[in-house]
C-alpha cells in the first residue's frame, strides 16, 4: 500500500518535471493562432462583433475573451470554420450582433445629394470610396465590403445600402436534403 | 487492329436513340427573332460590338472579347438588332442573362467570305482563323477550340482523337452529322492534323452506331488522311467522356491535375470538326448546329441543323408539338448529364447538343423521399473516375467540404452512373453539385476577404506613414524655431536681428535727415 | 418563388432496396427449410413471432422519431434482420426470448444509431450477443434433429412451448448441445476427436442435419452471388481463413483440433459467410477492405470456437470486425483514375 503510494508521488513529480521544462525549452513566441483566425474572418472591419476590426476581434478570440459567434457578416459557415479551427463547439450566430445576409450589401451614393465633404472616404476601412473635396464621391461596388461605416459620417444622410447585383455565375445547386427541408417546410 | 482497353466501371444503359434516328438531318427554318446569349463558352461574358437598330448579315461578328479564353459570337443570319437585355437563357438556375436579340428579315444575307487559300496557311494562321469564327467543343464542355489548339501546339501533339463516340442516351445528333456529313467531319479532321502533326488519329465512334461507321469509312476512303484509323469501341457509358477515350484507345491515364495534352493527347468531338471545315473552307462562322429533339412527349423526335439563337419553341414546332400536351420538362442534353430547362422560350446555344421533351412524370420536378445508403458499394463499382462516390455522399450530405476535396470532390465528372446503380435511390450527383458550387462560393468569398484585408492593411500602413511624416514635419519646424531663436540671442546680445535692422533703418533716415537740414 | 432544381441523372437502374432484401429473403428460404424439415417447425414460429415483432418494434420507433412510417417498413430490411435473428436462437424458444432480444436488435442495434444505414454493428448479431449473455440457460439449451431422437415436437406442442411456457421437461430426450458445444466439451475433458465423433449428433462431415442445412445456406449464398445481391470478396475470404486456420491445426494434431470440414459445416460459418458477415451497412466498403474484413471474421471464429469461451464464434467474430470496419476503410482507399 505504502509502496504503491510512494511510486505513483515519484511517477507524478517525474512527469511534472518533464512538462515543467518542455513547457519552458519549447515555449512559441507570440501567437499564431490569431494569424489564423483573422484569416477566416470576412474581413469587412465592419465592427458588429463589437470590438474595433477584425484583427482586434481575432485577438479576443485568442486571448478567450471573445466566443466564436459574434461576426455577422462571416455567418454559421465562420462560426463553424472558427470550432474547427480551435476545437470548440460550434455555436449558434449570436442574434444581438446583427443577423447573417445571404447576398451581401452594397453601398451607394446618391450623387444628387452628395456635397463632397470627404468625411466617407476617410470613415472607408478599404479605402472603397473614389472622390476628393469638392467633387463627386462615389462608391467603387467591386471593393465595397457592406461594413456601413460610411453611413454615420454622411452630414446630408446620402448613402443607401443596396443588396449586390447576384449574377448567373453567383447561382448554387442546393443539396437535396435541403430542398426536401425547404418543400416540407413550404 | 488497335488493341482496346477498359476504364473501371461504366454502365450498359437503354440507348433510347432509335426514336430520334428514324429521318434524316432536316433544315430548321429560321424563326422570327434569334436570341442569342453573350456567353456561349466556358470564359468570361463577350462584350456586345453591335447596338439596337444596326442591320447585321449573316456571319458577321456581333459580340467578342480580348480574353485569352474566349470565343466570339456571330449573327446566324441577317436581320435587325432590336434589344440587348436580359432573356431566360439554357442554365440549370432558370435565371436571364443577356442577350442580343435580331429581328430575322429572311434575307438570309451573307457577309462576303474572304476564302483562305488552304494549302498554304500555317498553324498559327489555321488557329487564328478558326478562333475568329467562334469554334467551341460541340461535345458539351463548350471550350473555346482556339486556345486550346494554341496551348496543344505548345506541349506537343503525338495522338488525336477525333471522339464521335456519343455515349449518353438520347442524345443522336454526332451519330446523324457522322451519316449525312461524313465528309465535313473528315476533312475537319484533315485540318487538325495540318495544325497539331499528330504521330496517329484514331476516330472512336462506338459499335451501336453501324451506318455512321460506314459513312466515315466511306468518307475517309475518298479523303484519306494519314495514320488515320476508324476505332469502333463498345457500347458502355460513359466511353465518350475524354478520360475515359483515352484510357479506352491509348490506355494511358490522364494524371491527376493535368489535362490531356499535358501528355501529348488532343481529343475533339466531330461536330467541332465539321465546323473547322466551315470555318476554314467557306468562311462561316459557328452559326448553327445540330440538335436532336426527342423523348417521350415530342410528336416527331429527330435530328435537326439549326440556327443559334432559335427559340426551343420554335423547334418544338417543327418536330410537331407535344404529344401529351406542355406540362411536361425540357431538358438540354441527355438523362444522364442534362439539366432542366426554365421554359420554352430558352434560345438553343453552341452548347445544345439535345432538347428532351418530357412528360410530366417522367422527370421528377421535386426531390421525393428517398431510402438511406446502406453502404452497398455499388456506386463505387461503376464510377468511371474510380472515386468512392459513397464517402463524398456521407461528406457532402454533412457538409464537411474539406473531408469531400479529400476524397477528389472535383475529380468527379458528375457523369451520373452512380446516381443510376444506387438501390436507395440517392440523388448522388446532386449532392456532389452542391458541394462543388458552395466550395467555389467559398473561394470567391475568401479570394474576397484576403482582397479586402489587403487593402485595409494597405490603408493602416498609409495613415501611420502619413501621422509619421506629420509628426517629422512638425517636430523639424519646432527645431527651425528653437534654433532661430537661440541664433538672435547670440549676435545681437539678446535684441530681436529684426529689432535692431528697424533700428539701424530708423538711424540711417535720422542720420539722413539731419545731413539734409 | 425559387423552383425546385432537381438534378440529373433522370434514369435509374438495377434493384432497389426493397428487391435487394427480397433476393436475400429468396436465398434465406432453402436453408431455413431444411432447418424445419431436420429439427421441425420451432424454427418457423420463431421466426413468424421475430418478423411481426421487428415490424412493430420498427413501426413504434419510427413514430417515436416523427420519420415517415411506411417506406421504411416496407423495404423489408427489418424482415430479414428478424429472420437471421430468429435463425441463431434455439428452434425452440420462449416467447419472451424472441421479443427481448428484438427489442434490443430494432432499437439498440439500428434505430438508436439513426435508423438503416447508420448503425455500425450488425443488428442481428447484437441482439443474439445480449440474449447469449443475459439468458445463458434458454439460449444453450438445443434439440436432436429428428433423424436421431425419432421424434419431435409437432406443430401444437412447439406453439405451446413458445407461447404457453410449456414445462421443457417433458422432452428432457430431446435436449442435447449441439455438436459444436460436444467438441469443446468434450476436448476440454480431454477426450480425442476420433471418440467425440462416435456420438450419434455426428454425421458424414459434420452434426447430422446441420451439415445438409449448412450445405442449402450454401446454395442460397450462391444465388445471392449470381442476382450480384452481394460480391464475392467477403463469403470468399470469410470461408478461406476458417478453412485456413482449421486446416493449420487440423494438420498439426488431428486429435485435438478437429477437421476443417466439420468446422466450415458447423454453426454459423456458411450463413455467416453469405448472409450475416455480409450486411453492406456493417461491412467493409472498399474491395480490399473486404477481403481483409471477412479474413478477420474467419480467424476470429476459429480462435473463438477453439480457444474462446463459446463454441460458437461468429456473432462475436462478426461484432469485433465491424469494430475495426472505418480503419479497415480508411487504409484501403482504391487509387483514383490519374494517380500512380
Amino acid at each position: 500500500m505504502l509502496l504503491a503510494i510512494f511510486t505513483i508521488s515519484l511517477m507524478a513529480g517525474l512527469f511534472g518535471l518533464i512538462l515543467g521544462y518542455a513547457a519552458i525549452r519549447f515555449k512559441v513566441e507570440g501567437n499564431p493562432v490569431v494569424d489564423q483566425i483573422d484569416a477566416l474572418l470576412p474581413q469587412t472591419q465592419c465592427g458588429q462583433c463589437t470590438y474595433a476590426g477584425c484583427r482586434p476581434y481575432a485577438e479576443a478570440i485568442a486571448s478567450g475573451e471573445a466566443p466564436i459567434n459574434q461576426c455577422p457578416p462571416g455567418g454559421q459557415a465562420t462560426i463553424v470554420a472558427l470550432a474547427d479551427l480551435l476545437e470548440t463547439e460550434v455555436l449558434e450566430l449570436n442574434a444581438e450582433h446583427g443577423e447573417h445576409l445571404d447576398v451581401p450589401l452594397l453601398a451607394v451614393i446618391d450623387e444628387q445629394t452628395c456635397i463632397g465633404c470627404t468625411l466617407c472616404i476617410q470613415a472607408c476601412p478599404v479605402d472603397a470610396i473614389l472622390g476628393a473635396a469638392k467633387h463627386m464621391h462615389t462608391v467603387i461596388a467591386d471593393e465595397c465590403t457592406g461594413c456601413k461605416l460610411c453611413l454615420p459620417p454622411c452630414p446630408v444622410d446620402c448613402i443607401d445600402m443596396v443588396p449586390a447585383r447576384q449574377t448567373i455565375d453567383d447561382w448554387k445547386w442546393s443539396a437535396p436534403l435541403d430542398q426536401m427541408e425547404s418543400v416540407q417546410n413550404a | 487492329m488497335l488493341k482496346l482497353h477498359h476504364f473501371h466501371g461504366g454502365l450498359r444503359l437503354d440507348g433510347h436513340k432509335a426514336e430520334s434516328l428514324g429521318r434524316e438531318l432536316q433544315q430548321a427554318s429560321l424563326p422570327e427573332r434569334l436570341f442569342l446569349p453573350l456567353r456561349q463558352h466556358i470564359g468570361d461574358h463577350n462584350k456586345p460590338l453591335v447596338k439596337i437598330g444596326d442591320r447585321v448579315l449573316k456571319g458577321q461578328v456581333i459580340a467578342a472579347d480580348s480574353a485569352l479564353i474566349c470565343a466570339a459570337v456571330h449573327a446566324p443570319t441577317s436581320g435587325t438588332i432590336c434589344a440587348i437585355a436580359n432573356y431566360p437563357v439554357a442554365h440549370p438556375s432558370g435565371q436571364a442573362d443577356t442577350c442580343i436579340v435580331i429581328d430575322v428579315d429572311g434575307e438570309d444575307d451573307t457577309v462576303e467570305p474572304s476564302l483562305a487559300d488552304l494549302d498554304n496557311l500555317t498553324p498559327v494562321e489555321m488557329t487564328e482563323l478558326i478562333c475568329r469564327a467562334g469554334i467551341v467543343g460541340l461535345g458539351g464542355a463548350v471550350f473555346p477550340t482556339s486556345p486550346k489548339l494554341s496551348r496543344g501546339k505548345v506541349q506537343g501533339i503525338d495522338t488525336l482523337i477525333i471522339n464521335g463516340v456519343e455515349c449518353e442516351p438520347y442524345i443522336t445528333c454526332d451519330d446523324t452529322l457522322m451519316r449525312y456529313n461524313a465528309a465535313e467531319v473528315v476533312r475537319g479532321s484533315g485540318y487538325l492534323q495540318q495544325i497539331l502533326s499528330p504521330r496517329t488519329t484514331f476516330i472512336g465512334i462506338e459499335d451501336n452506331k453501324p451506318e455512321a461507321i460506314a459513312a466515315m469509312k466511306q468518307a475517309l476512303a475518298q479523303h484519306p488522311l494519314p495514320n488515320t484509323e476508324i476505332v469502333s469501341i463498345p457500347t458502355i457509358y460513359p466511353s465518350g467522356g475524354e478520360k475515359q477515350l483515352v484510357q479506352i484507345l491509348t490506355g494511358k491515364e490522364v494524371p491527376h491535375g493535368q489535362l490531356a495534352f499535358d501528355i501529348g493527347i488532343f481529343c475533339q468531338n466531330v461536330g467541332t470538326c465539321a465546323s473547322i471545315t466551315r470555318a476554314l473552307e467557306k468562311d462561316e462562322p459557328l452559326i448553327s448546329r445540330v440538335v436532336t429533339i426527342t423523348g417521350d412527349n415530342i410528336t416527331q423526335p429527330g435530328n435537326w441543323e439549326v440556327r443559334l439563337g432559335t427559340p426551343i419553341s420554335h423547334l418544338i414546332e417543327l418536330a410537331g408539338g407535344y404529344r401529351h400536351g406542355a406540362s411536361g420538362q425540357l431538358v438540354m442534353g441527355g438523362s444522364m448529364m442534362g439539366f432542366s430547362l426554365s421554359g420554352s422560350e430558352v434560345p438553343i446555344v453552341k452548347a445544345s447538343n439535345c432538347i428532351m421533351v418530357m412528360r410530366e412524370d417522367t422527370i421528377p420536378k421535386s426531390p421525393g423521399y428517398h431510402d438511406e445508403c446502406i453502404r452497398c458499394g455499388k456506386c463505387t463499382e461503376v464510377c468511371p473516375a474510380q472515386l468512392l462516390p459513397q464517402q463524398l455522399y456521407w461528406h457532402a450530405r454533412a457538409k464537411a467540404y474539406e473531408r469531400t476535396q479529400e476524397f477528389h470532390l472535383f475529380d468527379c465528372i458528375e457523369c451520373g452512373c452512380c446516381s443510376t446503380v444506387c438501390p436507395s435511390r440517392i440523388p448522388l450527383v446532386q449532392y456532389y453539385r452542391a458541394a462543388k458550387s458552395e466550395i467555389r462560393a467559398a473561394r470567391k468569398a475568401q479570394f474576397k476577404s484576403d482582397h479586402a484585408r489587403r487593402r485595409f492593411e494597405f490603408r493602416e500602413q498609409r495613415l501611420l506613414l502619413k501621422k509619421q511624416q506629420d509628426e517629422e514635419r512638425r517636430r523639424l519646424k519646432r527645431e527651425a524655431l528653437e534654433k532661430r531663436k537661440s541664433l538672435s540671442g547670440e549676435t545681437a546680445g539678446g535684441a530681436d536681428p529684426v529689432q535692431a535692422a528697424l533700428d539701424r533703418v530708423k538711424a540711417r533716415k535720422k542720420s539722413a535727415r539731419e545731413d539734409s537740414r | 418563388m425559387t423552383s425546385v432544381v432537381v438534378s440529373s441523372p433522370y434514369v435509374a437502374q438495377g434493384n432497389t432496396l426493397k428487391r435487394l432484401m427480397i433476393q436475400v429473403i429468396i436465398a434465406l428460404l432453402p436453408g431455413t427449410l431444411a432447418y424445419a424439415w431436420y429439427f421441425g417447425p420451432g424454427v418457423i414460429i420463431n421466426i413468424c413471432l421475430a418478423v411481426l415483432l421487428a415490424l412493430a418494434f420498427e413501426a413504434g420507433i419510427l413514430k417515436l422519431r416523427a420519420k415517415p412510417i411506411m417506406p421504411q417498413l416496407t423495404d423489408c430490411s427489418a424482415v430479414v434482420a428478424a429472420w437471421l435473428f430468429a435463425l441463431c436462437l434455439p428452434m425452440h424458444s420462449p416467447w419472451w426470448l424472441v421479443l427481448v432480444g428484438i427489442g434490443f436488435t430494432m432499437v439498440a442495434g439500428k434505430h438508436l444509431y439513426g435508423g438503416l444505414g447508420f448503425n455500425p454493428f450488425n443488428p442481428a448479431m447484437v441482439g443474439y450477443v445480449v440474449l447469449l449473455i443475459s439468458f445463458p440457460r434458454e439460449m444453450t439449451t438445443w434439440y436432436l434433429p429428428n433423424s436421431v431422437s425419432g421424434e419431435s415436437l409437432g406443430l401444437l406442442d412447439a406453439l405451446a412451448y413458445s407461447f404457453a411456457g410449456a414445462d421443457i421437461r417433458q422432452w428432457d430426450a430431446l435436449a442435447s448441445a449441439t455438436p459444436l458445444d460436444q467438441v469443446k466439451t468434450g476436448v476440454a475433458q480431454g477426450i480425442s476427436i476420433s471418440e467425440i465423433r462416435l456420438s450419434p449428433v455426428f454425421g458424414d462431415f459434420a452434426g447430422k442435419g446441420w451439415e445438409w442445412i449448412a450445405f442449402w445456406w450454401f446454395i442460397g449464398g450462391l444465388w445471392l452471388l449470381f442476382t450480384r445481391t452481394i460480391r464475392w470478396h467477403i463469403p470468399t475470404a470469410v470461408l478461406v481463413a476458417v478453412l485456413a486456420m482449421s486446416l493449420l491445426f487440423y494438420l498439426l494434431d488431428p486429435e485435438v483440433y478437429v477437421s476443417p470440414v466439420f468446422h466450415l459445416l458447423s454453426g454459423a460459418v456458411v450463413i455467416g459467410a453469405f448472409f450475416i458477415a455480409t450486411d453492406p451497412v456493417t461491412a467493409a466498403t472498399t474491395d480490399w477492405g473486404r477481403i481483409y474484413y471477412g479474413l478477420l471474421i474467419g480467424f476470429l471464429i476459429y480462435v473463438i470456437r477453439v480457444w474462446g469461451g463459446y463454441p460458437d464464434g461468429v456473432a462475436f467474430a462478426v461484432l469485433l470486425a465491424n469494430m475495426c470496419v472505418p480503419l479497415i476503410d480508411y487504409y484501403t482507399q482504391p487509387r483514383i483514375y490519374g494517380e500512380k
